[in-house]
């Protein structure tokens, strides 16, 4: 019960994300799924991931957004999509179907036992590479922070003068 | 209806995946485009710790979560960057607006 309560909040927190009007507010409604999406995580026993999930996906990335949204300002039309509304249904409703089917012989199945072993080894040892990988990445989000800050010194002057 | 435990997390992280998908496809907005990606990969990420549990190394799951949240939040990062810029220098976020690439 407690999990389809946690369920319905995260996927309306994430409807509501994606329908809210203003862009801060959309930011909010994401921190709140993630919240939950980290609740989720922690009551099936990955506690670990857990606690990267809430500081990182609720905390240093809604405070990201809240920074570019003041950077960049409000600018909040709803407009209508690009592509034709039957099109998007029909392309979301097929991939729900593929995907749901790929996940049928999973929802039958009960939760095993969860086996004690160190996170430590498995990050570490068994995926190095995927750390050492990381670590690049992180390089690049921090040029990606650079980007972020920059003031943007394009020179529009520079088409009259040719 | 009786589900189980992995039913709930399965429908919790399908329906993140269908309302990420949906953002990406319906919304001309870039920053929130960028939060769509966000729902999309967080309903992946549930994905990756049920998939652990269930083949019994949760170890596993956690780790591949742990790689996937570090490369999502560089994404988000990247982007906001991407968008300000073109905040910046074009003047709105309207995807549509992006098309003066062509030109």
């Amino acid at each position: 019960m407690v999990f389809i309560l946690i369920v319905a909040g995260m996927v309306v927190c994430a409807i509501m994300a994606i329908r809210a009007s203003r862009l801060l507010i959309s930011a909010i409604w994401l921190a709140a799924t993630s919240a939950l999406v980290a609740l989720l995580m922690y009551m099936l026993g990955a506690p670990e991931v857990a606690v990267i999930e809430l500081s990182v996906g609720a905390g240093l990335v809604t405070v990201l957004f809240v920074f570019a949204i003041n950077i960049s300002g409000e600018e909040t039309p709803n407009l209508k999509s690009l592509l034709p509304r039957p099109l998007t249904w029909i392309s979301i409703i097929a991939f729900l179907t593929l995907l749901g089917y790929f996940c049928l012989p999973a929802f039958l199945r009960s939760l095993p036992e969860a086996q004690a072993s160190s996170l430590q080894t498995v990050l570490w040892e068994d995926r190095s590479l995927d750390v050492v990988l990381q670590a690049l990445l992180i390089f690049a989000g921090v040029l990606g922070v650079i980007g972020l800050l920059s003031e943007g010194n394009h020179h529009p002057a520079k088409e009259h003068d040719v | 209806m009786n589900l189980s435990i992995p039913g709930i997390i399965i429908v919790a992280a399908v329906a993140l995946l269908g309302i990420g998908f949906y953002g990406l496809l319906a919304v001309r907005n870039l920053i929130k485009v960028i939060v769509a990606l966000q729902i999309l990969v967080k309903g992946m990420m549930l994905g990756f710790v049920l998939a652990g549990r269930l083949a019994g190394n949760v170890t596993l799951g956690q780790s591949l979560a742990i790689i996937v949240i570090v490369v999502d939040t560089i994404v988000a990062v990247v982007g906001l960057a991407l968008a300000v810029q073109i905040r910046q220098r074009i003047g709105s976020l309207d995807i549509k607006t992006l098309t003066s690439l062509q030109r």
